[in-house]
């Protein structure tokens, strides 16, 4: 499992990679979260749960419903997040964030992600890991 | 010159043609100078997928574009639509597309006069930055002073600035001197989702981070005195500029949008080359609904960037005892929008849904939508450049009108990655570097300070060159920083 920023002129790529499709989903929450902050110093002190239906959706677009939720979630509670779950079925992603307050003395920020994008969207298999990246607009 | 299939030929100095092929109806039209169209061209040659030359193709390919697909000279590669994209549709029979607005909608710049000199500036310049840093919400996850229900969020989407005025967040006065008075007719808050309203209600009157700040700048050089006197600008005579756009709202209509537009392209089975082009037609009901969301969030940046206009004379006002109304508003434009405007295209008097990202409206002299102090002159373009360097105020013009629909460029544009410049300077060392050059700068990240190393940009000067030798928007008057705020 691992997580990771990749190259781009005016935005930041980010990638998630797991042994499934939930956990390259999980890495790619944190690459995204390490953008704004530095998420070591977030402690998962508080979960909040989403739920996203499934219907009409492929992988692509559910893994950038799910980046989007978690953008718009960070706004509404202010909260930041370090840790996350997902749990994938035939109807519905149900995902876990947690995290606490933001604290901009406590979490270093850096930049604000305004939103994922379908910009070198991918979502697959690769030698045996799942594989989950996009850019994210900031 | 042809490479892997981009037809390129200089039609008039700096002034690029990219013939139509594969799918595009229309040519493109590229504003630049051989370096400009070299960053272009060498994007191609190396086969990279992203590149700005190939989304310029593919917004040609959009059905009802009128004239041509533009790019400004401060173009690189963004999302569908390259950034210094301009792309002008027939109401009836074009289309509307998200890729042509973004997710910022209606960032923008507002620029402000004070009665103010440098040397009066030198003298309080640290106090002024604390005092501002102090009193202007920015960075990530700050909240403004103005916090909103859910309902008067759907009132700040139909009154855009005034609703900030009448909150006592900004001055009447202002109003005129913001594009489309600070208020754009048609917005529908029912097209705002829940979600997008419930983002924004701690963050009215907030900066944002990223490429956003606010600059004290002084006015360094009078390019054309005749409208630096419509301007009422003088050498040396303080300003201030704030960047920043529609925060959170306008992100969450990008998001919401994406998807409805996407259904959209499908139903009415159009072909985009990009999925990123995802669009409808403009007067299709999906197409209307999304223009009124886009209204909203236009709105949204106008009510937030008059918010933030009143905090920076607060602050002002603080530190150097004049009275609120000695900072006067010169301008303020969008450059992430799409509007609909009255042009002339082959003669004919033609409704246009006009986009233009990271491109700025740059109507010439007589256009009844400016201020009447400007009539005779044309708006003000104000195009930022980096905080170590300098930006320029220039004015639209009739060649302008006649060539691009009354656009031109907005900033200095990235060259480097965030990545990159993360690596190659310490947000500290940058500072210290800019404080010796008489800039005093602060920011609430300090890797986002490193991310915005005026190194990191390309340089200012050459695209407002090919602005002004084109004729597209001409030079009044370059400012350049003293204090800075980063979000």
């Amino acid at each position: 499992m691992a997580f990771e920023t990749f190259e781009h002129t005016a935005d930041i790529g980010i990638r998630g990679i797991g042994k499934t499709l939930e956990q390259a989903f999980e890495e790619a929450a944190k690459a995204m979260f390490s953008v704004m902050v530095d998420i070591k110093t977030v402690e998962p002190e508080r979960g909040i749960k989403l739920v996203i239906q499934i219907k009409g959706l492929d992988d692509n677009g559910l893994f950038v419903e799910w980046l989007n939720r978690l953008v718009a979630e960070k706004d509404i509670s202010g909260m930041m997040f370090s840790k996350f779950k997902v749990k994938i079925d035939d109807k519905q992603l149900v995902g876990t964030a947690w995290g606490e307050q933001f604290n901009p003395k406590k979490h270093k920020p850096e930049v604000e992600v305004k939103a994922a994008t379908y910009s070198q969207l991918k979502v697959e298999k690769q030698k045996g890991k799942y594989i989950a990246q996009c850019l994210v607009d900031v | 010159m042809k490479i892997n299939g981009y037809e390129l030929s200089e039609t008039k100095k700096n002034v690029w043609q990219l013939k139509p092929f594969d799918c595009m109806k229309l040519p493109g039209k590229i504003y630049g100078d051989k370096v400009i169209i070299g960053h272009l061209t060498k994007d191609v040659e190396i086969g990279k997928d992203w590149n700005a030359l190939k989304q310029v193709k593919n917004v040609a390919c959009l059905p009802g574009l009128q004239t041509a697909s533009f790019a400004m000279p401060d173009v690189h590669p963004g999302y569908g639509f390259p950034i210094g994209g301009v792309g002008a549709f027939d109401t009836e029979k074009g289309v509307i597309s998200l890729a042509g607005v973004g997710y910022d909608v209606n960032c923008g710049v507002r620029t402000m006069r004070t009665c103010l000199t440098k040397k009066d500036v030198i003298k309080k310049q640290k106090q002024l930055l604390d005092e501002l840093f102090k009193t202007i919400p920015a960075g990530l996850g700050i909240t403004g002073k103005i916090k909103l229900t859910e309902k008067e969020i759907d009132e700040v989407l139909v009154k855009g600035a005034e609703f900030s005025v009448e909150r006592g967040y900004g001055s009447k006065k202002d109003l005129e001197f913001i594009e489309e008075n600070g208020k754009l007719e048609g917005a529908d808050p029912s097209a705002v989702s829940a979600l997008a309203k419930k983002r924004q209600l701690k963050q009215i009157g907030t900066l944002g981070s990223g490429n956003h700040y606010l600059e004290v700048q002084y006015v360094d050089e009078i390019h054309d005195e005749k409208v630096a006197k419509a301007y009422k600008l003088e050498k040396d005579q303080v300003v201030v500029s704030l960047h920043c756009g529609s925060r959170a709202l306008g992100h969450q209509v990008g998001t919401d949008y994406g998807k409805f537009l996407a259904a959209a392209t499908k139903k009415y089975k159009i072909k985009i080359p990009d999925n990123e082009l995802v669009c409808a037609p403009f007067k299709s009901p999906e197409g209307q609904k999304y223009y009124s969301a886009v209204i909203a969030a236009i709105n949204c940046a106008f009510a937030n960037r008059e918010a933030l206009a009143h905090l920076t004379r607060k602050a002002f006002a603080k530190v150097f005892g004049i009275a609120k109304d000695e900072v006067e508003t010169l301008y303020e434009i969008g450059h992430n929008t799409c509007k609909v405007e009255k042009h002339k295209v082959n003669g004919k008097q033609k409704k246009l849904i006009v986009h233009r990202k990271g491109a700025t409206r740059a109507f010439g002299p007589g256009r009844e939508e400016i201020p009447k102090a400007y009539q005779k002159v044309g708006q003000p373009v104000l195009v930022g450049g980096t905080m170590g360097t300098w930006s320029w105020i220039l004015h639209g013009t009739e060649t302008g009108m006649k060539e691009t629909f009354g656009s031109a460029c907005h900033g200095a544009g990235r060259l480097m990655s965030r990545k990159q410049a993360k690596k190659s300077w310490r947000a500290e060392d940058l500072v210290k570097e800019l404080a010796k050059k008489g800039i005093l700068v602060k920011g609430h990240g300090w890797a986002g300070l490193a991310e915005e190393a005026p190194g990191a940009y390309k340089d200012v000067d050459r695209v407002v060159n090919v602005s002004h030798n084109t004729g597209i928007a001409k030079k009044v008057a370059k400012v350049k920083p003293l204090v800075v705020v980063k979000g």
